[in-house]
């Protein structure tokens, strides 16, 4: 070819130059989603600005020593509710917990795997019925253990493992997902270098594929636990209020801290602020708590990787 | 230990991998199965340690004996199979949650199997001084296994695999994911291993298969829909110089595959 192609020296110059347009699309972009997270953020400051500021005022001694048995003003404090939510929380993650990563390692481990149609169409079903559970409203499941005491026990029993049963049913299907999510990500690399080695299946799942998914699975527990921690509707019905303290899982009414600001802002006495106070600094402790678990449950995982 | 492959046809699903091989993979030698991709030689590999049939609906017919234990017999348990042929992986896989000396042991310890701590230490140093890896890791065996380099890895996967004295060593393509110099440590590793072990290496990589192995299989499909067959089999210097078979010809010249 002889034909000479002219040197393009025009459009090179400009489309070296900056595009004004383009960088205002991009600034104007990056600020609109920097604003979003701001968004975002601010109810979640205001939220714990308020319950810090509001709730210091009844954070003392007599606070974590006492319940509200025979207070009727001032004074007082929420030791009852602090342990009714440390009791019926661990009893219902203590149920939970295996029977929700149970039957997440059977649906990941083995109903993936399997090969029968029976077993297969069990595990769709499962996994539909957990779908379902998960979108139940906690006040179901708190009527639902409810129905099932009046008809088994009789209609006046409450107690604190009744409540933790109607949050065993909340919190199930939210590690079921999460767990399930947690243990497909074990690289299938490494299942086949245990069973290369010659492992039992089962030794494999205890040995390795458990372990290596311990930090996920320690995030699947702490979201089970938040999602019940703060749970009220169901409480209230099954589970009751008291005054007083109650360490007997299995008999009497026990009380919680969302049931107990619930309780306190509900219930006033003529000193309405001493109740209000009371109120704020029972959501503070809730809110700390978990703050704390979740510090402590980050501690352990990076405490057991080094 | 002898391998006797036979009749082995070896199937995922209606799919059909490995078709009618017969062969006897001698001992205290390096095997080396080469064809192109998709002809079975890795499904033959996992054959030879029952591990093929952990794919859902995989299965296998045929018979493939260590000496004289049939390992398809009715009553041959595939765990204890896997525990008397050591493997080693196309990617090096340890235990991320395993020290170096924890993964080289790994398989007494997945096991059950109890080891005093003296014997743990003997075990872990010899394992590792076979795999050609003690020198570099002797001062940091209670790091993590990951935190060697990829080809440092791959010894330490070898390691494993000899930590529990296997007789035959299977190897799928381990140095596909290495560097040209770690590629080299594992292949002047086999030559060591020959001693002791009988050695099934799949490779890609044709100058390797002509520098570690004393015998190389050819095996390809045949026609659409078949699975693939062992087209020739004999000694390296055989099989590289002097092939029989036009296929292998083809194959080996760089005409297909």
């Amino acid at each position: 070819m002889k034909t000479s192609t002219p040197l393009p020296t025009k459009t090179t110059a400009t489309t070296i130059r900056i595009n004004t347009r383009r960088r205002v699309a991009d600034r104007g972009f990056t600020l609109a989603v920097i604003a979003c997270g701001v968004l975002a953020v601010i109810p979640l400051l205001s939220v714990v600005w308020t319950t810090v500021s509001k709730g210091l005022g009844r954070i003392d001694v007599a606070f974590f020593t006492q319940s509200m048995r025979g207070i009727t003003d001032a004074g007082g404090g929420a030791l009852h509710a602090i342990m009714g939510t440390l009791l019926i929380t661990c009893a219902a993650t203590l149920v939970a917990v295996p029977i929700a990563i149970g039957s997440a390692l059977w649906l990941v481990e083995y109903a993936d795997n399997a090969t029968t149609p029976a077993i297969k169409t069990l595990a769709r079903t499962v996994r539909t019925v957990i779908d379902v559970m998960a979108g139940i409203p906690s006040i179901v499941a708190g009527l639902f253990v409810y129905a099932v005491i009046a008809l088994t026990v009789g209609p006046g029993y409450r107690s604190g493992l009744a409540g933790a049963f109607a949050l065993v049913i909340i919190m199930v299907p939210v590690v079921e997902r999460s767990g399930e999510e947690v243990l497909a990500r074990v690289p299938a690399e490494l299942h086949e270098a245990a069973l290369a080695l010659g492992v039992p299946k089962w030794r494999v799942i205890l040995k390795v594929v458990l372990p290596t998914a311990l930090p996920g699975l320690v995030s699947t527990l702490l979201l089970g636990v938040s999602r019940i921690v703060g749970e009220t509707a169901p409480l209230l019905l099954v589970a009751g209020f008291t005054d007083s303290m109650n360490y007997d899982l299995t008999s009497g009414r026990m009380v919680s801290l969302p049931v107990y600001v619930y309780s306190q802002w509900q219930n006033k006495g003529v000193d309405a602020a001493a109740y209000d106070a009371r109120a704020w600094s029972a959501a503070l402790v809730l809110l700390l708590g978990v703050v704390l678990l979740h510090t402590l449950a980050r501690l352990i995982v990076r405490g057991r990787k080094q | 230990m002898t391998i006797a492959i036979e009749k082995l046809n070896a199937y995922y699903g209606e799919l059909h991998a490995v078709a009618g091989v017969n062969m006897v993979i001698p001992e205290r030698a390096v095997t080396a199965l080469i064809g192109p991709s998709g002809c079975g030689k890795s499904t033959l590999l996992r054959c030879i340690n029952r591990m093929h049939e952990i794919v859902p609906g995989a299965s296998v017919v045929g018979s493939v004996r260590l000496d004289t234990a049939d390992l398809y017999a009715p009553d041959a348990d595939p765990v204890a199979v896997r525990a008397r042929v050591g493997m080693v992986f196309q990617r090096p896989n340890p235990f991320p949650t395993m020290s170096i000396a924890e993964n080289v042991l790994a398989g007494f310890r997945l096991r059950g199997e109890r080891l005093s701590r003296s014997e743990a230490e003997t075990k872990a140093e010899q394992a590792l001084r076979s795999a050609n890896l003690w020198d570099e890791v002797k001062d940091r065996l209670k790091s993590a296994g990951t935190s060697l380099s990829g080809g440092q890895q791959q010894r330490l996967c070898i390691a494993r695999a000899l930590a529990s004295k296997p007789d035959v060593i299977l190897m799928d393509e381990p140095c596909s994911a290495l560097d040209p110099a770690s590629t080299q440590a594992i292949e002047e590793l086999l030559d060591t291993l020959r001693i002791e072990h009988t050695v099934v290496i799949v490779t890609h990589n044709l100058s390797q298969a002509a520098r570690v192995a004393d015998r190389v299989a050819f095996m390809a499909t045949i026609g659409a829909g078949d699975g693939g067959h062992l087209i020739e089999y004999g000694t390296a210097q055989q099989m590289f110089h002097d092939p029989v078979q036009p296929a292998t010809q083809d194959y080996i010249a760089g005409r297909f595959g």
